[in-house]
């Protein structure tokens, strides 16, 4: 799949159940995302968001259910990118270090999409800067332009405007909806109006 | 979309996550009905090995009655290091598997393991003063299980230094089969750097060659301490098992309270 | 690979950034090895002969100093929840971590110990075994760190705590590192010990990031 094809994957769960600790926070949960979807999710704190969406990061493990991918993605493609309350920026490396480290991981050599994400969150004069001089705006764009920077089909994003100026919450939904338009799923947590449109919705800590 | 969140009435099973083992039915039935057993082994066992190896067994030519300390520690060892195979075992199951209770079944055989441990230390230091005049020895056998001490301190430690008990028992089952991977080789180096280090005629503490008279006792405290080691591990886990059930219970009750 | 040399490269980098905190570790080695004639007294011939030894457990001590930050940072800024989402084998990571520490570390240690040697009066055979024993056994030492490392990320204590659950896994390298210096002395057995420290690294090598990355897995929360 070459850069610029767009992504058809589609992403499932069944019968998730997460817990945090000893508190058992959601039972038989199914989701069903297909190219272009886009699943916000509310709830106040401490009602399972965040843990979630870690369970369908794979970073913690569900007490029940399955996560799935139809089909099942080629084993070297970045499948997801999770963006939780860190930033994962390294403070002594410059900006530009910092995207190109995400890229090498990645595997990843695609030019334009770093340019493409350099320019949409306005870091292009900034990338010989160390990180560590950075704004928590300044960095959390950083971290959003990872989400660019290296396509994924899969966004799994937690309060990802937080810290972000109207211009950089703007240029985050424009983010969103070119990822969207090529395929990609966006799976966003938060608290916030974002600016654009969900396909759908669910509300955490909501008894049925 | 569909989900549901539990609701806060039934605390003991689907409100917590500890669902698994808030009803470990099967276990406890079956630890109550074997430990009655056990005890009818154990009990007998102990009495006659004590009698035999303290009193009947005939003593050594050289060391005589100071011999009889080898059937307190001989068992012992083999103890120290039947709980880390049982901790290890425990480890892989819980690690490939993910069976909940075998965790648990690690965290309750460390301590009596390590219990033993000490035991075959200090038996062995009493046994060596007399035999050899000093406190310590720096014998093969005894460096070993020094080394097997720590293992087990440190799988201990492992335990208390988490929040998340699930989190400390994977660190700990990670560690615990690295450490048994690892103990063959530490032996066989301790084993090489005893005979560079010491002359041959102290290679290890003496165990006099095995009479059939000796056999007996031997034989007799070994069977007495796995059953011991075995109702430990059992009372260990129903305890173990009673307290996360009361920190359910607790959880439950402090959510209910905050009105959903 | 792309995962190992993207780690590696970024780790010696980040250490670079760092400016002198990377050999703070080596420091330490030179430091506590002249602790010893302080504390001993500078008789001629005993250091000579404590020397192989009291290097090799320097040597491991000054390992394990670096050992708690290994995942540390990349935990707290959220870099290993990257880590464990991009496609690269979790055992690449740890070994590329592994590999950068030995850099940072035991190459280091490696460079300064005959300088030590020689100030612990050793012979120059010694401190010929002395070296074959280092450059085989500390990388062995950073990559059984490494499992312990990664097993401790986010516990109380993790420093005493990574000590406590390290050292006993280390006490062979120890052994044989320091059975190589008196062997290179003595002329006998040298092959043996050498072939041993060797064969513990390629276990170490083989094993080790794997075992990493199972610890690095159970993470969760």
């Amino acid at each position: 799949m070459a850069p610029g094809d767009g992504f058809s994957f589609q992403f499932r769960a069944r019968g998730l159940a997460g817990a945090r600790g000893a508190r058992w926070l959601f039972e038989g949960l199914d989701l069903d995302l297909a190219p272009g979807d886009c699943l916000v999710i509310t709830g106040s704190n401490g009602t399972g968001k965040t843990t979630l969406l870690r369970i369908l990061a794979g970073l913690l493990a569900a007490e029940e259910g399955r996560v799935e991918w139809q089909p099942e993605p080629p084993g070297e493609m970045v499948r997801l990118h999770y963006l939780g309350h860190h930033n994962s920026v390294k403070g002594a490396l410059t900006v530009g270090a910092n995207l190109g480290f995400w890229r090498r991981l990645a595997g990843g050599s695609d030019a334009a999409a770093m340019a493409r994400a350099t320019a949409l969150f306005g870091l292009d004069d900034l990338l010989d800067l160390p990180a560590r001089v950075l704004s928590a705006g300044q960095k959390r764009r950083l971290a959003l332009a990872r989400l660019v920077a290296v396509p994924a089909p899969l966004w799994l994003l937690d309060e990802p405007t937080t810290a972000l100026d109207t211009a950089s919450g703007e240029a985050f939904a424009a983010a969103v909806a070119a990822h969207r338009a090529q395929g990609g799923m966006a799976v966003i947590a938060t608290h916030r109006d974002l600016g654009f449109e969900a396909t759908h919705r669910l509300r955490m800590g909501v008894t049925e | 979309m569909t989900a549901s969140t539990p609701s806060s009435e039934q605390p003991a099973v689907r409100g917590s996550a500890l669902h698994r083992f808030a009803n470990p039915a099967r276990f406890l039935r079956l630890s109550r009905a074997v430990q009655p057993w056990l005890l009818a082994i154990t009990l007998p066992c102990l009495i006659a090995g004590l009698y035999f190896s303290l009193v009947k067994s005939p003593i050594d030519y050289q060391q005589k009655d100071t011999v009889r300390i080898m059937y307190v520690h001989v068992p012992a060892a083999w103890m120290a290091m039947f709980g880390y195979s049982t901790l290890a075992i425990a480890s892989a199951i819980g690690l490939i598997w993910k069976h909940p209770l075998a965790d648990l079944a690690g965290k309750a055989a460390a301590p009596i393991g390590a219990g033993f441990t000490v035991i075959a230390l200090a038996t062995g230091s009493l046994w060596g003063k007399p035999t050899w005049g000093t406190w310590w020895v720096w014998d093969a056998r005894l460096t070993s299980v020094v080394v097997l001490l720590f293992l087990y301190l440190g799988y201990m430690a492992l335990w208390n230094a988490f929040e998340q008990p699930q989190r400390a028992a994977k660190a700990a089952a990670v560690l615990a089969l690295v450490g048994a991977v690892n103990l063959p080789i530490i032996k066989f180096s301790v084993d090489w750097w005893n005979t560079l280090h010491q002359p041959a005629s102290i290679s290890r503490i003496g165990t006099p060659a095995i009479d059939p008279a000796m056999l007996t006792p031997l034989l007799l405290m070994a069977v007495a301490y796995l059953g011991l080691f075995l109702l430990l591990l059992l009372v260990r886990m129903r305890v173990e098992l009673a307290e996360r059930r009361v920190m359910a219970l607790q959880l439950a009750r402090s959510r209910a309270g905050e009105g959903r | 690979m792309n995962g190992f040399w993207a780690i590696l490269a970024r780790d010696l980098h980040l250490a670079r950034a760092e400016s002198g905190g990377a050999l703070l570790a080596v420091q330490f080695f030179a430091l506590g090895v002249l602790l010893f004639p302080l504390g001993l007294g500078p008789e001629p011939g005993m250091l000579s002969r404590l020397g192989g030894g009291l290097l090799a457990v320097m040597a491991l001590l000054a390992t394990l100093l670096a050992l708690d930050r290994l995942f540390q940072q990349d935990h707290e800024d959220g870099t290993l929840d990257l880590l464990r989402t991009s496609p690269a084998p979790l055992w690449t990571v740890a070994l590329g971590k592994a590999l950068a520490h030995w850099l940072l570390t035991g190459g280091p240690i490696i460079l300064v110990a005959p300088l030590l040697g020689i100030v612990l009066q050793m012979s120059w055979p010694a401190i010929g075994g002395l070296l074959a024993a280092l450059a085989l056994g500390t990388p062995t030492l950073s990559l059984v760190g490494a499992i312990g490392a990664s097993a401790t990320i986010g516990a109380r204590r993790s420093g005493v705590l990574l000590a406590l659950l390290v050292l006993p896994l280390y006490i062979p390298v120890l052994i044989f590192m320091s059975g190589t210096v008196t062997a290179a002395e003595t002329g006998l057995a040298f092959g043996a010990h050498v072939s041993i420290l060797g064969a513990l690294l390629l276990l170490s090598l083989v094993l080790a990031p794997w075992a990493a990355a199972v610890a690095l897995r159970q993470i969760g929360e």
